[in-house]
């Protein structure tokens, strides 16, 4: 995932961050197939298809839900995200800045680095699920919110401070791991859905769909705690898990650097291997252990990979969660130094890694990652909106774009405003309206929309009458 | 040196995915399988650097 998921792509964007990209540094097609189909491939995966099941999802409606979430989501990309960045190829953050304001994007920055402090957390916990396999430490419960043993904790906090020493200090080498362990990951994600499979006594493809239906998803009542999913909870949730890197325009930063706009068709690979066959597989594993101990809820990659492949799946765990995390909490530190740009790097980047460590002690987001990964679009996502709008429809609405550019102003209000509205509205929706989070997305990126434009036609009316 | 580490490369990640389906057909033992994506793991991080990303 989460995506996610995000920020092996850090190192691109320490270059060319206040200018476009040059011609000589653009990028080919196979260069952005490579990078999403390794940073879809995440020790977080193996957290999100299990909760599939625990949500009692039927077959149809995950393999269909994620067929067509997927497929919207490299839509998305190649037609919201895409366009744009092949024509301004500049880095979200600048593009905001010109359209937001200094003072704005510091507070976007500030949103952006707590959610990857979160995420970061939620990798530092798969991993100790897999370091704490060698210990026989207690772990955690599906419903679990705090850390329940000494055991759990000082496993998470060794993990946590390996992690964050290793992206503050040794950011480069975990970054070139990453790469090389991309193409050995995917297939063990495979390996573990076909062992999973026998395991659940399927013993040839023809079987395959009728046992699944039977055995893996069921579409039975959901787990205690958890809301039932159908097709569309499947669907969206795969469309918008990355919400703030397609139509919450994160991305800019990565297709800058693409030849052509279609290059994002690349992210296919990201998507159907990551988010489709890892998930699927993850699945098949935790379906196999409720099989066999059916008072066993608890959603821990270690033991489910440990099961499956044995060592090698246990490695591919710890490999897949380091490789997210360390970029993870390098860019949540990057987005604090854009705070307060005098701090030493390595100093905020192990503070980044404190907070991660601290979070990554609480199950409850793991646990909750589902909800954690929609909530991560839906904070960055109305910006996103303000980019589409502001880049494509300001001269037919007659408004400025890049306002704060054009009048020197450090927070534009109308982005401002829209921002904050749109994100109340939606969490007011879920929390006092009862729908589910993965369903506000859509319609709260119209709504952003529609804001950003009755509010910068109300603040730039000056302009507008002249 | 570059071509030999790609082949052992190419057999690390036939050695994580074949042992896996010989267990799904019936032809190979888990624990078995197990193993062999671990020589698979060791070899392929063990060659891949030589020649990946450099």
């Amino acid at each position: 995932m989460a995506d996610d998921t995000t920020a092996r792509r850090a190192e691109p964007v320490d270059e060319f961050e206040r200018e476009p990209v040059p011609e000589r540094a653009r990028l080919g097609f196979s260069s952005f197939v490579g990078q999403y189909a390794g940073e879809h491939t995440a020790g977080t995966e193996l957290m999100i298809g299990p909760l599939f099941i625990a949500s009692g999802v039927s077959a149809i409606d995950v393999v269909g839900g994620l067929f067509a979430g997927n497929l919207l989501a490299v839509l998305s990309w190649m037609f919201l995200t895409a366009p744009i960045a092949v024509r301004a190829r500049l880095t979200l953050y600048f593009q905001l800045e010109k359209i937001c304001g200094r003072t704005l994007v510091t507070a976007y920055n500030l949103a952006n680095g707590v959610m990857f402090c979160f995420l970061a957390g939620a990798m530092v916990t798969v991993n100790a699920t897999a370091a704490g396999l060698w210990f026989d430490i207690a772990m955690p419960g599906l419903n679990d919110v705090y850390p329940d043993s000494a055991g759990w904790v000082v496993t998470v906090l060794v993990m946590g401070a390996l992690m964050t020493v290793v992206a503050a200090y040794g950011y480069r080498v975990v970054a070139r791991i990453a790469n090389i362990a991309a193409p050995w990951m995917v297939l063990v994600f495979v390996a573990y859905g076909i062992i999973g499979a026998r395991q659940l006594g399927i013993d040839s493809v023809g079987e395959f769909w009728p046992k699944a239906q039977e055995f893996i998803w069921t579409g039975g009542e959901p787990l205690a705690g958890r809301a039932k999913f159908t097709f569309w909870h499947v669907m969206f949730f795969a469309w918008f898990c990355n919400m703030a890197m397609h139509i919450g325009m994160a991305d800019l930063s990565v297709f800058r650097y693409a030849r052509k706009s279609w290059y994002a068709a690349g992210t296919a690979a990201g998507m159907y291997l990551g988010h489709f066959i890892a998930w699927l597989s993850a699945s098949i594993l935790y379906a196999h252990q409720l099989h066999v101990t059916p008072d066993n809820t608890a959603v821990l990659p270690g033991p489910l990979a440990y099961n499956a492949a044995g060592i090698a799946g246990v490695l591919c765990v710890i490999v897949a969660g380091w490789t997210t995390a360390n970029p993870t909490i390098y860019r949540a530190g990057l987005a604090f130094q854009a705070i307060s740009p005098s701090s030493s790097r390595y100093r905020v980047t192990l503070l980044t890694g404190a907070v991660a460590t601290v979070a990554g002690l609480f199950p409850a987001i793991a646990m909750k990652l589902l909800d954690f990964v929609a909530l991560y679009g839906l904070v960055l996502m109305p910006m996103g909106a303000v980019v589409f709008v502001d880049f494509w429809l300001a001269g037919r609405f007659g408004f400025r774009s890049r306002y704060a550019e054009a009048s020197g102003v450090s927070i534009n209000w109308a982005a401002a405003l829209a921002w904050v509205l749109t994100l109340a509205g939606c969490l007011a929706v879920v929390n006092m309206g009862g729908l589910q989070i993965y369903f506000v997305g859509l319609p709260g990126w119209f709504v952003a929309a529609f804001l950003y434009i009755v509010l910068s036609r109300l603040v730039q009316r000056k302009e507008v009458r002249s | 040196m570059k071509r030999a580490a790609q082949l052992v490369s190419l057999a690390a990640l036939a050695g994580t995915i074949v042992p896996p389906a010989l267990y799904f057909t019936g032809n190979l033992a888990l624990d078995a399988a197990k193993w062999w994506m671990l020589v698979a793991a060791v070899a392929w991080f063990a060659a891949t650097p030589a020649w990946m990303d450099r």
